[in-house]
């Protein structure tokens, strides 16, 4: 995948950002349960937050003394980003299927 | 409400007669499995070479669901697809409420093929509670088409 028109978009550009967003698309979560999937520290999950809510992608609430976070359900970039990244996955695919010499092969 | 469009573009090194080939009759071989529908497998995505076509999905029990419709079948250099899929996970046979995918081929020399695509309308996607309630609970892109496999 090479590029992508929208500035919105941009926000997904970091591959750290990327996981947290993919992340929180399966399940809401906490900034411990985020980070303990992830090879970085909770303050540095903590900020990659703070970026995707100032974007709108993200949106968080209190849940008793836990502070959780989901995509924004209300942000239809949410939903965009969210098909962006599908597309990205799947344009990917397709680009090493076709390069590949073994697709007669697979397909029979 | 209108959503600005999805666009991407990958460059592959493959004639243009080979990259429309690959992206509609072998789908089933570069569809994501992440994106297979949970619970049932996946034994086949379809694409119909032509216009008015369908796009569906083939469960390992026989069962298919209906993705969408070809619109425009162009090869090697363009297809249009529609992803119409109501706020209940059914296939919506209203093409207003369809959103579409737009694939154009173009030939960069004769071993190299530009693939842009474009997915629009996505505003008539957003009107299906279901989408807004699979993103509210976290639901993943499998969630979804299970949801849309219930509905089929």
């Amino acid at each position: 995948m090479e590029t992508y028109g929208d500035a919105s978009l941009g926000l997904l550009g970091d591959p750290t950002r990327r996981a947290i967003f993919e992340l929180l698309a399966r399940q809401p979560s906490s900034v411990g349960e985020l980070a303990r999937q992830l090879p970085i520290s909770r303050p540095a999950v903590s900020q990659h937050l703070r970026v995707l809510k100032e974007g709108g992608l993200v949106v968080s609430r209190a849940e008793g003394t836990r502070r959780v976070y989901q995509l924004n359900p209300a942000g239809v970039r949410a939903l965009r980003a969210y098909l962006d990244r599908i597309w990205d996955t799947a344009l990917t695919s397709f680009q090493k299927t076709a390069e590949s010499d073994d697709l007669e092969q697979e397909q029979q | 409400m209108t959503i600005p469009p999805l666009t991407g573009t990958i460059t592959v090194a493959v004639p243009v007669e080979r990259a429309f080939r690959v992206f509609t009759e072998s789908i089933n071989t570069w569809w994501p499995a992440e994106y297979h529908i949970g619970g049932v497998d996946m034994a086949e995505a379809i694409m119909e070479p032509r216009a008015g076509g369908r796009w569906y999905e083939k469960g390992v029990d026989g069962s298919e669901c209906d993705w969408g419709r070809v619109l425009t079948w162009e090869p090697p250099s363009r297809l249009v697809v529609t992803w119409q899929i109501n706020g209940q996970w059914q296939f919506d046979p209203d093409p207003e409420h369809a959103s579409e995918i737009e694939v154009r081929f173009t030939a960069d020399g004769a071993e190299h093929t530009t693939v842009e695509l474009e997915h629009r309308l996505i505003e008539r996607l957003v009107a299906g509670e279901a989408i807004r309630d699979a993103l509210i609970s976290g639901g993943s892109w499998s969630a979804m088409l299970e949801l849309f496999a219930k509905a089929c």
